[in-house]
C-alpha cells in the first residue's frame, strides 16, 4: 500500500497547485465557477489526505515493516494504542498529520463561510493551499512517510520510551490543530488586505476559528505540561524549553487577538493591529513547527538535526515580508474609525493587556532564540534558563492578572466614578481581605511573589462572581425565572461574554496554582536503601521496599516510598524506571537489556492542598560487573553453537532460554540485595489548581465557543427590528 | 487492486473539482448573495451584538442610566442607518430581477421584549 500511499500524496499536492490557481483565476476574472472548484479542490484534498492517512495507520497498527518510517518508529511489542500514536512521533508522520488537520480545517471553514465572505474568501482559500502545497512538498520530495525499504527488518525500533504516554494520544493532535487552525485567520486577514476589506467582516467570519485555535492550542499545551509533570520525572511542568515557548507564543498573541478584535468589531478601532496581531500569530504558529523540525535549537521535543530548515525559514520569511508589505499597502484603509473616548474604558484595557501579552511574547521569543542571537554577536552559543525566564515574566504576569480582574468589570467607551465604584468596591474589598489574611499565614510574608500575586486572583474571582451574580439577578428579573435557571439561561444566551468571565477566572485559577507552587515548592535530591528516610517540608519519605517487574517490553526497576507526617501514615508512592532492550549489538546479549533507552514513571499523590511527588533513578552500576561478565560467557557460547558453518539450533535455542534466565536473575537481584538508589523528591502546594484552573479555562472557552442559540438570535433581531421599525416610522 | 484504488480516488476528485465549472451552476449562486450586502449584514450584526452588551452592561451596573439612554440611542441610530442601506440594496436587487421590492419586516407581538 505504500505505492498508492506514494501516489495520494503526489495527487494531493497536483491537487493543491490547482486549488490555489483556480482560486486565483476564479477571483481575478470574477469567475465563480472556478473559485467553487477552488474550495472543492480543498474538500477533495482533505478525503484524499484522510485516506493516506489511514493507510499509514493502517500500516503502523499491522506492523508493516516494509516501510521504513514502521520500521524505525514501531516493533510488533508495542501495545495497540502506542502503535497507532507513533506516525507522528516521526518527522514525516508529523508532517502528514499537519497537512491533513490543514486541510480537515480548511474545508470545515470554507464551507462554513462559503455564502458569505465573498471577496475575501477566494484569495484566502488560496493563501491556505499554498500551506497545504508546502506541506506536502516536504512530505513528496524530502520526507516522504511511505518510503519503502529494500530488505524487510523481522522486527521493528520500536516507538521511542518518552513518548509512551496516554497523552501521546492527544497532545500532539491538540497542538497541531491550534497551529493549524491559527492559519485560518492568517489566510482571511491577507485575503481581507488583498481585496481591501479590512472591515469586522473577515473577522466576524473567521472569529470563532481564532477561538477554536486558541482553545486547541492551550489544551495541547496544559496536556504537554501535565504530560511532563506525571510522567518524564523532569521535576516540572514547565521548563522554557525552545519548543514549548514555541507553543506559548502563538498562544499569547493569539489571545490578544481574541481581545483586540472584539474592539474592531464594536467600534472599527485597532484594525492595523489586528491584522498585524493576526498575522504574526500565523507566522509564530509555523516558527513553532520549524523549531521543532529544524534542530536548529537545543531541545528534547525536537526531532533532531533535519534538512527542513531552510525549506521553512524561506516560508517564514515570505510571510514577515509579505504580512509587511500587506499591512503597509492598506494602511489608509485601516485607519480607526472612532478614536479612545476615555483612558477609563474596556477597550484602554483591552488595549493595555494586549501590549502586556505582546510584551510576554517578545520576551520569550528573546530568551528563546537567544543562543542564536548570541551565536551570531560573540560566535559562542549561549542560552538563558528558567531563572531569565521568571526574572522577567513575573512582573508582567503581575499586570496581566490585574487586567484580567478589570476586563470583565469596567465599561465599554467610558467608565464613571459611580460605576467604577459600584464594581469595584467588592473585588477591592476582597483583594484587601486576602492580602491581610495572607500576612497572618507563616511563611507568606518571605515570598513576596505570591504575597502580592494571590490577593490579585482573589480580585479576579470576586469581580467574575460578582458578575455572574448580578447578571443572574439581572435576568430574573427580566425572566422572573428561579435563580439556578436564571443563571443557566444567562449564560446560554451570553455564551460570548460569560464564556469569556469563566476563561477569566479558570486562568486566575491557573496562575495561582503556577504562582503558589513555584514560591513555595520543596525539592530535594537524596540517595537511599530500603529502610532509611529522608525528611522533606514536614513529611518523613521512607524507602519501604525495593521490586522490579521484568516486562516482555521494559525491565523495570521500582521503589514503595512511604509517606508520613508526625508519624501519620499520608501517602504510599510508587516510583520506577523502565529500560526498554536497544537493538545495538554491541551493547552485548546481556547489557542490551540494561543499556537502552530508559522512561521514569513517577509517584504522585495530588491533593487540593499540595502534591507529593517523588522519582527514582536507580544507578545500574553495581551490576556493570556481571552484565560484562554475562556478555563475555554468553557471547563465548554463541560463537560455539554457531560452530563453523553448522549451527546447533538446539543449544542456541537453550542459549536465549538461559539469556532470559539471567536477564530475570539480574532484574531480581535489585529485590533481593538492593543497593543505593537516588530520589528526587518534591512537595508542591496548591500544583493541582493549576489543572482545575485549565479545566475551567478550557470549559469557559468552549462556552463562548459554542454558537449562541438560534433561539436567542431571532428573538433580539426581532425585537430590535421592531424598535427599529418603530423608530423609522417617526422619523 | 493498487491502481484501481488510485484510478478510483483520481476519477473522484476530478469529478470533484470539476462539477461547478459546469455552466450556470455558479451565476445563480451569485446572484442571491453580494459581497456589500454581506459587508452590511455583518456590520448589522456586530451593532446588534453591541446594543444587547450595553443593555446587559447597564442592568448589570456598568453604565448608569443617563449614559446607558445616550449610548443606546446612538446605536439605534447606527443599526437604522444599516438597515435603511440592507433595504436599499435588497430593494434594488430585486428590481434587477424584476420582483416587487421587499416589504418591511412587520413588528412582533412584542416589540420591548427584554434582550439577553
Amino acid at each position: 500500500m505504500a505505492t498508492v500511499g506514494r501516489a495520494l500524496l503526489i495527487l494531493a499536492f497536483a491537487l493543491s497547485l490547482y486549488g490555489i490557481a483556480a482560486s486565483l483565476y476564479g477571483w481575478r476574472a470574477n469567475r465563480r465557477a472556478w473559485v467553487t472548484s477552488g474550495r472543492r479542490a480543498i474538500y477533495a484534498l482533505a478525503g484524499v489526505l484522510t485516506i493516506a492517512f489511514t493507510i499509514l495507520e493502517i500500516a503502523f497498527l499491522r506492523s508493516d515493516f516494509s516501510i521504513a518510517l514502521v520500521a524505525s518508529h514501531s516493533s510488533t511489542t508495542t501495545p495497540t494504542f502506542y502503535k497507532a500514536t507513533a506516525v507522528w512521533s516521526s518527522q514525516e508522520g508529523s508532517l502528514l498529520l499537519w497537512v491533513w488537520l490543514l486541510a480537515l480545517w480548511s474545508s470545515l471553514v470554507l464551507f462554513l463561510t462559503r455564502r458569505s465572505l465573498r471577496q475575501i474568501a477566494p484569495v484566502a482559500q488560496a493563501v491556505l493551499l499554498a500551506f497545504c502545497t508546502f506541506f506536502l512538498a516536504l512530505v513528496v520530495f524530502f520526507e516522504s512517510p511511505f518510503t519503502t525499504l529494500a530488505s524487510i527488518p523481522s522486527e521493528g525500533t520500536g516507538l521511542n520510551p518518552l513518548l509512551r504516554h496516554p497523552a501521546m494520544m492527544f497532545h500532539p493532535p491538540a497542538l497541531y490543530s491550534g497551529y493549524t487552525l491559527f492559519t485560518i485567520p492568517f489566510a482571511f486577514a491577507v485575503g481581507a488586505l488583498v481585496t481591501n476589506r479590512v472591515n469586522s467582516e473577515w473577522i466576524q467570519g473567521t472569529r470563532r476559528f481564532a477561538l477554536a485555535a486558541w482553545l486547541f492550542l492551550g489544551v495541547g499545551i496544559v496536556l504537554g505540561a501535565r504530560w511532563s509533570y506525571t510522567e518524564l520525572g523532569w521535576g516540572g511542568y514547565w521548563a522554557w524549553d525552545p519548543v514549548e515557548n514555541a507553543s506559548l507564543m502563538p498562544w499569547l498573541t493569539g489571545t490578544a487577538f481574541i481581545h483586540s478584535i472584539m474592539i474592531q468589531e464594536k467600534r472599527g478601532m485597532l484594525k492595523v493591529w489586528n491584522a498585524s496581531l493576526i498575522l504574526a500569530t500565523g507566522t509564530l504558529a509555523i516558527m513553532g513547527t520549524f523549531l521543532v523540525r529544524s534542530g536548529i535549537l537545543d531541545s528534547i521535543h525536537a526531532f533532531g538535526a533535519s534538512t527542513l530548515g531552510k525549506p521553512f525559514l524561506a516560508l517564514i520569511t515570505v510571510m514577515i515580508v509579505g504580512s509587511i508589505a500587506l499591512v503597509l499597502w492598506r494602511k489608509e484603509s485601516l485607519r480607526s474609525e472612532h478614536s479612545l473616548d476615555s483612558l477609563l474604558s474596556r477597550e484602554a484595557a483591552f488595549i493595555l493587556q494586549n501590549i502586556v501579552l505582546v510584551a510576554m511574547c517578545f520576551v520569550i521569543f528573546w530568551g528563546t532564540f537567544f543562543p542564536l542571537i548570541s551565536e551570531a554577536v560573540t560566535g559562542t552559543k549561549a542560552s538563558v534558563g528558567p531563572p531569565w525566564f521568571d526574572r522577567y515574566i513575573t512582573p508582567v504576569a503581575f499586570v496581566l492578572v490585574a487586567l484580567i480582574g478589570i476586563g470583565p468589570l469596567i465599561s465599554w467607551r467610558r467608565a464613571t466614578a459611580a460605576n467604577l465604584r459600584r464594581n469595584f468596591t467588592i473585588p477591592l474589598a476582597a483583594m484587601v481581605v486576602c492580602f491581610v489574611a495572607l500576612l497572618f499565614v507563616s511563611g507568606a510574608t518571605e515570598e513576596p511573589k505570591a504575597l502580592f500575586f494571590v490577593p490579585l486572583v482573589a480580585f479576579v474571582l470576586a469581580g467574575v462572581l460578582q458578575e455572574l451574580w448580578r447578571g443572574t439577578g439581572a435576568r430574573r428579573a427580566m425572566s422572573k425565572e428561579p435563580a439556578p435557571v436564571a443563571f443557566v439561561s444567562l449564560i446560554r444566551r451570553n455564551r460570548r461574554r460569560y464564556g469569556g468571565y469563566i476563561v477569566h477566572a479558570g486562568f486566575a485559577i491557573l496562575l495561582f496554582g503556577v504562582a503558589v507552587s513555584s514560591s513555595f515548592e520543596h525539592s530535594k535530591d537524596v540517595a537511599l536503601r530500603p529502610g532509611q528516610s529522608a525528611e522533606i517540608n514536614g513529611f518523613t519519605v521512607r524507602y519501604a521496599r525495593a521490586w522490579s517487574e521484568p516486562l516482555p517490553e521494559k525491565i523495570v526497576f521500582g521503589a514503595t516510598l512511604d509517606v508520613s507526617k508526625e508519624g501519620r501514615h499520608v501517602a504510599t508512592l510508587r516510583t520506577s524506571r523502565g529500560f526498554y532492550p536497544s537493538q545495538d549489538p554491541s551493547l552485548g546479549i546481556l547489557g542490551r537489556f540494561f543499556m537502552g533507552e530508559a522512561e521514569s514513571e513517577v509517584g504522585l499523590r495530588a491533593g487540593l492542598g499540595r502534591d507529593i511527588w517523588a522519582v527514582i533513578n536507580p544507578d545500574l552500576l553495581p551490576m556493570q560487573r556481571i552484565i560484562e561478565e554475562g556478555n563475555r560467557t554468553f557471547r563465548a557460547a554463541m560463537e560455539s553453537a554457531l560452530g563453523d558453518g553448522t549451527p546447533d539450533q538446539r543449544a542456541i535455542d537453550q542459549l536465549f532460554v538461559m539469556r532470559d534466565q539471567a536477564v530475570a536473575g539480574l532484574t531480581n537481584q535489585w529485590v533481593r540485595a538492593p543497593w543505593t538508589a537516588d530520589f528526587r523528591l518534591i512537595v508542591s502546594p496548591m500544583a493541582t489548581w493549576i489543572w482545575i484552573g485549565a479545566i475551567i479555562t478550557f470549559l469557559g472557552g468552549g462556552i463562548a465557543l459554542w454558537p449562541a442559540p438560534a433561539s436567542a438570535r431571532s428573538r433580539v433581531t426581532a425585537t430590535y427590528a421592531a424598535k427599529l421599525a418603530r423608530d423609522l416610522a417617526r422619523s | 487492486m493498487e491502481l484501481l484504488l488510485i484510478v478510483v480516488v483520481l476519477v473522484a476528485v476530478v469529478a470533484i473539482v470539476a462539477a461547478p465549472l459546469r455552466a450556470g451552476h455558479a451565476d445563480e449562486v451569485e446572484r442571491r448573495e453580494s459581497a456589500e450586502l454581506a459587508d452590511l449584514e455583518a456590520a448589522k450584526e456586530a451593532k446588534y451584538r453591541e446594543i444587547r452588551d450595553a443593555e446587559m452592561d447597564f442592568r448589570t451596573g456598568k453604565l448608569d442610566a443617563a449614559d446607558h439612554k445616550a449610548l443606546d440611542r446612538q446605536l439605534r441610530a447606527e443599526a437604522i442607518q444599516l438597515l435603511r442601506r440592507i433595504d436599499a440594496l435588497k430593494g434594488q436587487r430585486d428590481e434587477q430581477a424584476g420582483d416587487a421590492p421587499a416589504q418591511a419586516p412587520e413588528a412582533p407581538a412584542r416589540p420591548d421584549a427584554p434582550v439577553g
